[in-house]
Order: C-alpha cells, then sequence, then structure tokens
C-alpha cells in the first residue's frame, strides 16, 4: 500500500509552478520535509479548511494550477466546500485526498471515511474529473486534467510518521505564499 | 413624508467597494439581506456563497493569499462556528478580513438568538477581534475605522450591524 508520506512527496514532484495549499498535520510536516518552497501554503491549524483556502487561492489566480494536498478527516470535517467547489468550477484547482481512514496525528482514531467512497461523493457534488489512483504513476495524468480535479489515493493507515513539524512562523508562511503569487 | 437626503442610509456595498474590497464570500443572514442581494445581482463582482462561516473564513483566507481584498457577511450566530479558524488561521497567520455580522438577539428577537445576542461582544472580545457597532448616520466613517484597523494590525475587523441599519 501507498505510504502517505510518499504520496506527498510524489504529488510535489508533479507540482512545477503550482501554488499548493496542504492540510493539517501529518500531510504539512511531510509536505515541508518533501521540499519548502514559497508557494507551500502549510495550513497548521483550522483544520478542514485545505480545500477552502485552495479554493480562495484557485479563484483569484485562474492563471495558475492550485493543489489542495488533503486528508480524509479534513474532507469530511468540511464536506460541503465540495458543493461550493462544483458550484465555481475553476479549471485550475485539483483536490488530492490521501485517505487513510484515520486521524493521524492524534493517535489513529477511525475518521468515518472507511464506509465513504469519498471519490464517488464527488463526483456526485460535480467534479469535472474525478480519479481514484492506486500507482503514483497515474498521478501524471490525473494532475494535468481539466479542473475541478479530485483524485483520491487510498494510503497506508499510520498513524505516525518522522517529518518534524514546520519550522516556520505562521504569518511569515502566509506573506511569503501572498509574495509568490505576486511575482 | 419627505426625506432629507443626508439622512438616506448609504448602500453599505458602495461603500465596501470605496474601501477596494474585491472578493466577497459569506452565509446569508437577515439582517444583511439588502446587501447581499445586490452582490448576488452583481455580475461584475465576485461573491462566492458559502455553504458555512468557517468555510467561508478558510476561502477568504485564500482569496488574500491569492492577492485580493476579501470580507465576509455572516449572522453572528456564525461567529461561533467561524471562531475555530478565527483562532487557528486567520490569528496566527495575520490574514487582513473585514466581519460584517449581522447582531441577531440585540433586541427582541427568535428564541434562537436570544443567547448568542448578548454573547456577541464576549465572543469578539476573546477572540481579540476589534469591532465597530454603526448607526446608520455613522456607517461610512464606522466602515472606515474597521477597515483602517484591519489594515494597521493586518489582522481580522468585524463591523456588527443592528436589524434595522441598512437600508
Amino acid at each position: 500500500m501507498i505510504a502517505r508520506g510518499e504520496a506527498v512527496a510524489a504529488v510535489l514532484a508533479r507540482a512545477g509552478e503550482a501554488l499548493v495549499v496542504t492540510a493539517n498535520g501529518w500531510i504539512s510536516r511531510e509536505a515541508h520535509a518533501a521540499g519548502d518552497r514559497d508557494g507551500n501554503f502549510y495550513m497548521l491549524g483550522s483544520m478542514g479548511l485545505a480545500s477552502s483556502i485552495g479554493l480562495g487561492v484557485a479563484l483569484t489566480n485562474p492563471q495558475r494550477r492550485v493543489v489542495v494536498l488533503d486528508g480524509d478527516g479534513n474532507l469530511l470535517m468540511a464536506l460541503g466546500t465540495l458543493a461550493m467547489v462544483a458550484d465555481q468550477q475553476p479549471p485550475n484547482f485539483v483536490h488530492v485526498v490521501l485517505d487513510n481512514e484515520i486521524y493521524g496525528s492524534t493517535g489513529g482514531q477511525r475518521s468515518l471515511s472507511a464506509g465513504v467512497d469519498l471519490d464517488e461523493v464527488a463526483r456526485a457534488a460535480g467534479y469535472a474529473s474525478v480519479w481514484r489512483i492506486g500507482e503514483l504513476s497515474e498521478l501524471d495524468d490525473a494532475l494535468a486534467a481539466q479542473g475541478p480535479v479530485f483524485v483520491l489515493i487510498k494510503v497506508a493507515p499510520v498513524a505516525q510518521g518522522t517529518a518534524p513539524r514546520v519550522p516556520l512562523a505562521p504569518a511569515a508562511i502566509a506573506a511569503r505564499f501572498r509574495a509568490a503569487v505576486e511575482v | 413624508m419627505s426625506v432629507a437626503p443626508e439622512l438616506v442610509p448609504a448602500s453599505l456595498l458602495d461603500l465596501l467597494l470605496e474601501q477596494r474590497f474585491d472578493f466577497f464570500t459569506g452565509v446569508p443572514d437577515s439582517t444583511l439581506t439588502s446587501v447581499l442581494n445586490e452582490l448576488e445581482a452583481r455580475s461584475d463582482l465576485r461573491y462566492v456563497p458559502a455553504v458555512s462561516e468557517n468555510v467561508a473564513v478558510g476561502l477568504a483566507t485564500g482569496a488574500w493569499l491569492g492577492g485580493a481584498r476579501p470580507a465576509l457577511l455572516m449572522q453572528n450566530t456564525g461567529l461561533a462556528l467561524a471562531a475555530h479558524p478565527l483562532a487557528t488561521l486567520t490569528s496566527i497567520c495575520r490574514i487582513p478580513l473585514l466581519l460584517v455580522v449581522g447582531w441577531r438577539g440585540h433586541d427582541a428577537d427568535a428564541p434562537e438568538h436570544d443567547f448568542i445576542g448578548p454573547a456577541t461582544q464576549p465572543l469578539l472580545e476573546a477572540l481579540r477581534i476589534p469591532f465597530f457597532v454603526p448607526d446608520a448616520e455613522t456607517l461610512p466613517n464606522d466602515l472606515a475605522d474597521a477597515v483602517a484597523t484591519m489594515d494597521s494590525s493586518r489582522g481580522v475587523a468585524a463591523l456588527v450591524i443592528r436589524p434595522g441599519v441598512l437600508a
């Protein structure tokens, strides 16, 4: 089974010039460890809102690709965001969900995604392109699709990781991201 | 009966546009119906409806990160829902954001507003959000003060609108 950290690194390796928003917890940690860049917004708190933050970036920057690295617990916490994405239909918006079916950062409690096909939820909401991938090489096509794109990657249900906390001040993460957008 | 022109309440939307806001989101509130309907009718403006007030804070934060100047309209009941990202996102990331909050339960109101009405001011204070409560006549000045506070502190500021203040 794909490891969460592998999936994070594989998406970022294909991000190119895209702006990237990462969900709190291990996803932000592993994204930072995979290669820090100004165009990464590491969400540290506000669980559930990586998708809406990414949507706001995508709507204000239609010329830039925007990739959200989300988790199953995050998505379920603000599931209605799928309807907002579908309503706005941003073609530059790519929503990647790493689904390990647990709350990893708090010790592995069930997230309730085991019984819900999140890709089918996104399809029903109205995403233009929906992928459920079992091999990371499939990311090449998925990330290049016309958006809004939804990519579900089932990853291993391992709670803990090894990446350190993101060693940046939250205000600095925000300020440099906005500056990177203006380039 | 005629009304003197200077007493006609200004359009809040016009005032917001004068303050250069260019991205609007929120969740409807009957206190703010006039400005929300004006926003929805204006195809030249970007109003992105949100499903909840916490998600609206996320969206507005993304809009600011993306280079915009966002304003968020909501009911004070939604302030409680938005407390999570106001405490763990906009606060720590220093996101300039204007909240326009309808103050239900300020006076006699429906039972579901009775509790949140008096809790509104303490809630804003607990979240360390500077706020302004205009009358119809002070709306332009109070908005200008809220925006100046938002810009100078690089943070969230709120304009809290009681029923009857807007046209």
